[in-house]
């Protein structure tokens, strides 16, 4: 009795093995494929275009709007504990950092996962339902040049750009809250920030980041969809891992990248 | 949706995304650092560096004219050896005097350039010969102690 309950559990764990090593494998050959078909994409610009219109700029309102607001909280929490220390003027320096090293990448690829990745694997999960996927094979078309590949390229150029703009608009936030609202010297807050904040090692790693998130955000997102179950069960579940496996990609990911660049200073 | 509409917000999208990329780089960092094309590179041996570090700057009455680019320990003479690079725009006699300083009470340190009156300028790969070592706070506390306890023996 013991020992079969024992067996079926290590066949169990086996099962999960075998099946996540596979997955792996999959969504390897399909990234593959993804970046071979993608030819067609770039001869046809209005293919992404339309992407990024989905992707990039519907994101526009929740980036920027939470961006203000992640800086505006730095900027009240930041003065508060600076003050403690008599050094109020380096709160420029703490909002800029904080947020172009690590909160712009990171808080913008979280929110880009769960509003565009999503609707990516729905979508596409919803094709393969219902069949337009295996409707374009019909015609000669291939699904992976025409559907994944431009979405895949939107997704990719649009991260770092929502990066940007979420720091852009955090520092702004910082500057309202610090300088407008609580009265720090505006000349400290602005040269402290551009004598701690260096171009290459903190604003060009943190592009890197988002450019990182972004590959890895919508290869989750095209692969979930692409290989979910077509019933309406398996695009619902399907549309969940992404939004799980992004974000903790994310994370790990931000660790090993910061563990890297920020190391040695 | 219309082509011209959609067409106008992911350009209204991209230009942002580029704007706040500019903003980032040229509000916020320090984009007009010193490259490596339009400077010259400076050696000189201090006693010590205190907390000298790496990409310190290097200014000259206040005003940052370079960065420090490498701080090596000199095997033959047991002394710390500090490369700067100072902007080609800023030209200092030979006989400069180098010291480590800090700003304010215990912010980070740097390396202050007094000029002299000597008419040849420093080239790349000169030294500077006059240096002054970074003040180490224990050691000055020490020697004020120390000085106290003698005063204190000859009043008895």
């Amino acid at each position: 009795m013991f020992n079969r309950g024992g067996i079926v559990n290590i066949r169990h764990v086996g099962h999960h093995a075998i099946d996540s090593v596979l997955r792996l494998g999959y969504a390897t050959r399909f990234i593959a494929l993804t970046l071979l078909h993608s030819g067609t994409s770039f001869r046809r610009p209005r293919l992404i275009v339309r992407e990024l219109y989905f992707s990039g700029v519907l994101s526009l309102i929740i980036i920027l709007v939470s961006g203000l607001f992640v800086g505006m909280v730095l900027g009240f929490q930041g003065f508060h504990t600076l003050q403690t220390y008599g050094s109020e003027s380096a709160l420029g320096v703490l909002v800029a950092l904080s947020l172009v090293r690590e909160l712009g990448p990171v808080v913008a690829a979280l929110l880009f996962a769960s509003r565009a990745g999503s609707a990516m694997t729905a979508e596409i999960g919803l094709m393969k339902a219902t069949e337009q996927l295996s409707a374009m094979e019909m015609m000669a078309v291939d699904p992976i040049a025409r559907v994944v590949a431009p979405r895949f390229w939107a997704g990719v150029i649009s991260m770092p750009l929502l990066a940007a703009l979420f720091s852009a608009m955090g520092v702004f936030g910082g500057y309202l809250v610090g300088v407008v609202l609580i009265g720090v010297d505006e000349g400290s807050f602005w040269s402290q920030m551009q004598n701690a904040v260096d171009f290459r090692e903190d604003i060009l790693n943190g592009v890197i980041k988002s450019c990182v998130f972004g590959v890895a955000i919508t290869w989750i997102a095209l692969f979930e969809g692409y290989d979910a179950p077509p019933t309406a069960e398996g695009v619902s579940g399907a549309t969940t891992r992404t939004v799980v496996t992004s974000s903790l990609v994310i994370l790990g990911l931000d660790f090993i990248l910061t563990s890297f660049m920020f190391r040695g200073v | 949706m219309e082509r011209s509409t959609l067409d106008l917000w992911v350009g209204l999208f991209v230009c942002a995304g580029i704007g706040a990329l500019l903003v980032l780089a040229l509000k916020v960092g320090n984009m007009n650092g010193f490259s490596a094309a339009d400077t010259y590179q400076v050696k000189a041996q201090f006693d010590n560096i205190g907390g000298l570090k790496v990409r310190a700057p290097v200014k000259s009455a206040g005003v940052v004219v370079g960065r420090v680019t490498g701080v090596q320990f000199d095997n033959t003479r047991f002394r710390a050896e500090v490369t700067m690079s100072i902007d080609k725009r800023y030209q200092f006699p030979t006989d400069t005097s180098a010291s480590i300083l800090t700003s304010g009470l215990l912010g980070e340190q740097y390396v202050g350039l007094e000029a002299g009156g000597d008419e040849a300028m420093l080239k790349n790969g000169d030294s500077i010969t006059l240096t002054q070592s970074a003040v180490v706070l224990e050691k000055m506390i020490s020697q004020f102690l120390y000085n106290k306890a003698a005063e204190g023996n000859t009043s008895k």
